[in-house]
């Protein structure tokens, strides 16, 4: 079985949320970027695969090279090869179609997602991705066993969960519950010493287009301070007459 | 010309989120000088649809969409906006929608923003508003495809009455076997408690309620609110409470009028999964947790004493007014 795992480069999540270039591009500067918490998830899934299935697993990000040292963090978490797509990533629709790409050339059968990447939430790589390649597609997906071409997964729901039968070739965009919080691995000195000798491909992008752009972004308005009660009666009384939601 | 908006149902009743997805789409319609057409797969009584601006409905009855399955719903969803003629299509951002988003934007070529808050800036060019960095920061955007597909965030514009006369009509779709590759086996669902997605009221309790055993007050008090419950990802990771829970950044979303935080710190990823809720109240005994800090009410106090007797005057105050 081919695996391959998409990678989004994003903001730590304590980053601080800063726009530069008249409020027109995320302002980088002093921030820490981490692989999206969703593909960690998929990318450990991955792992797993590897070492009991005998899969081979590769990552793919599409991005500048500012992004190879979160490529590198996935080759030293166990990942066997790398592709970066050399360009900017400019919205979630050129993404997919430079992703479904190389889904085609490469021949996977598995390609992990995540649920939706934590910088703009856009939450629709992967479900695009599997829409192009015409391939099945299990969003949100918190549990995940592959037998022959057949896939057996579970989906979070409102109030619950859904299993789910599918096959391969399959798209999935995963979550904590792929694997468990505890499962996650941190790169040790003989993965990361590995890592850099890890093929990392660069990959010159396809000609498509893009179907949104961003033109500029703006802070919410500062909410006003909290009001502190020392009782209940008050508090029940503001939250009944004052903010009206009970 | 027209604005589709998909309407969930549950059980054949329509969602709150559906209606106010109407609203909205009479708003975009308004403004586009064209009426609104919404589609249901198995809603009934679409009479209602009429009360917030559609003036059409088509209604899809199916069999073998009993089930919400993302691929075939997709499917419905394109091949009604084609027969419309649909420029902009309207969903709401429920787990399902969210699911079959990407599958309906390649089919009909239409770019997508997700969690828009509020009406287009302008519809010509094409620009709207939508929530990024999970509630850190707002994104103007440009859609620059033929037909737009808009996913508007919970609870950001309401719900509002706009009586119009509705005219309804069967709509069968053509289905393809590609739509049911992917198919539910079972389900596991408490169908008794009001899920975090739809509850206007969420009570939520984190690591400073020490143990599982302390949740009964926790219960309580979303019992008489009609609320769901909620956790900090701590309490779940401790296996207090089930994953299902857990809300934040990496967690559920939570977007209702109120949520009422027991015992939480209000670490930064937790408050950007909750940030989004209208009224914030926070119960903790720590006057420096930074939850005070985004919080609309506060209670500086020992959650063992302020939640039971919030629960008892909480109990008098709906009798009073029940
Ligand atoms: C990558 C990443 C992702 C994360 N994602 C999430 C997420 O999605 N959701 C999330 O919740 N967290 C998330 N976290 C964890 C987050 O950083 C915090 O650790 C977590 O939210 C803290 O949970 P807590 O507030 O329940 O516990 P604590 O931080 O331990 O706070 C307990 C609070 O209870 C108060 N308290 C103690 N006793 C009482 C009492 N008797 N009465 C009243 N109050 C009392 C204390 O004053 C304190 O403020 C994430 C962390 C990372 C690194
Ligand atoms: N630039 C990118 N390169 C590789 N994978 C990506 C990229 N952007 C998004 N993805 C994948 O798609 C998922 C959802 O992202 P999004 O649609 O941007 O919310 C992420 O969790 C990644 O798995």
């Amino acid at each position: 079985m081919k695996i391959l795992v998409c990678i989004s480069h994003v903001p730590d999540t304590t980053s601080k949320i800063n726009f530069t270039e008249g409020d027109t591009k995320f302002d980088t500067n002093g921030v820490q970027f981490v692989i999206n918490p969703n593909d960690e998830f998929g990318l450990t899934r991955a792992m797993w695969f590897k070492e009991k299935q005998g899969a081979s697993v590769h990552v793919i990000n599409v991005g500048g090279p500012e992004t190879e040292p979160t490529l590198r963090k996935a080759l030293a978490i166990g990942a066997d090869e790398a592709i970066r797509v050399n360009t900017v990533a400019s919205d979630g629709y050129y993404v997919a179609k430079q992703i479904a790409n190389v889904v085609k050339e490469g021949g996977y059968d598995l390609v992990i997602g995540g649920r939706e990447s934590i910088d703009y939430n856009g939450g629709m790589v992967p479900g695009m991705v599997a829409k192009l390649i015409k391939a099945n597609f299990v969003n949100m997906c918190i549990g995940l066993d592959i037998d022959g071409n057949n896939a057996t997964a579970s989906r979070e729901i409102d109030g619950g969960k859904e299993n789910i039968n599918t096959s391969l070739p399959l798209v999935v965009g995963g979550q904590k519950g792929i694997v468990q919080e505890s499962d996650l691995r941190i790169p040790n000195m003989r993965g990361i010493m590995q890592a850099r000798s890890k093929p990392l491909h660069l990959k010159e992008p396809i000609e498509t287009n893009s179907e949104t752009q961003i033109s500029s972004f703006t802070k919410p308005e500062a909410k006003g301070a909290v009001k502190l009660v020392d009782n209940v009666d008050e508090l029940i009384s503001l939250l009944h007459n004052e903010a009206k939601v009970i | 010309m027209s604005v589709l908006v998909y309407t969930e149902s549950e059980e054949g009743k329509f969602k709150k989120i559906a209606l106010e997805a109407v609203s909205y789409a009479k708003g975009i319609a308004d403004s586009l000088s064209t009426s609104v057409t919404a589609i249901t797969i198995n809603g009934e009584e679409s009479n209602e649809l009429g009360n917030y601006g559609a003036s059409k409905v088509l209604q899809v009855s199916n069999d073998k969409l009993q089930n919400f399955n993302a691929q075939g719903f997709a499917d419905v969803i394109a091949q009604a906006a084609k027969q419309e003629n649909a420029q902009v299509v309207i969903i709401s951002s429920s787990a399902n929608s969210k699911y079959l988003a990407p599958l309906l934007a390649v089919n009909l070529e239409a770019g997508f923003v997700p969690n828009v808050v509020d009406l287009p800036l302008s519809t010509s060019p094409f620009k709207v508003t939508s929530s990024v960095f999970s509630n850190k920061a707002l994104a103007e955007t440009e859609i620059t495809t033929n037909i737009k597909l808009i996913g508007l965030a919970k609870n950001a514009y309401g719900l509002k009455e706009n009586e119009t006369s509705l005219t309804a009509e069967d709509f069968s779709p053509n289905l393809a076997d590609e739509d049911f590759n992917t198919t539910v086996a079972s389900v596991e669902k408490a169908s008794d408690k009001v899920t975090i997605a739809d509850a206007e009221v969420v009570v939520s309790g984190g690591r400073g309620l020490k143990g599982p055993e302390n949740w009964g007050m926790i219960e309580e008090l979303a019992d008489v609110l009609g609320a769901a419950t909620a956790c900090s990802k701590p309490v779940s990771d401790l296996g207090w409470r089930p994953h299902s829970e857990h809300v934040g950044q990496t967690g559920k979303p939570v977007s209702s009028n109120l949520y009422i935080a027991i015992g939480i710190s209000g670490a930064i990823q937790h408050l950007a999964g909750v940030n989004s809720s209208k009224v914030k109240v926070v119960i903790n005994n720590d006057p420096e947790a930074p939850f005070f800090k985004a919080a609309e009410y506060g209670i500086v106090g020992d959650a063992f004493e302020v939640v039971p007797q919030l629960i008892e005057k909480l109990k008098e105050f709906k009798s009073n007014n029940a």
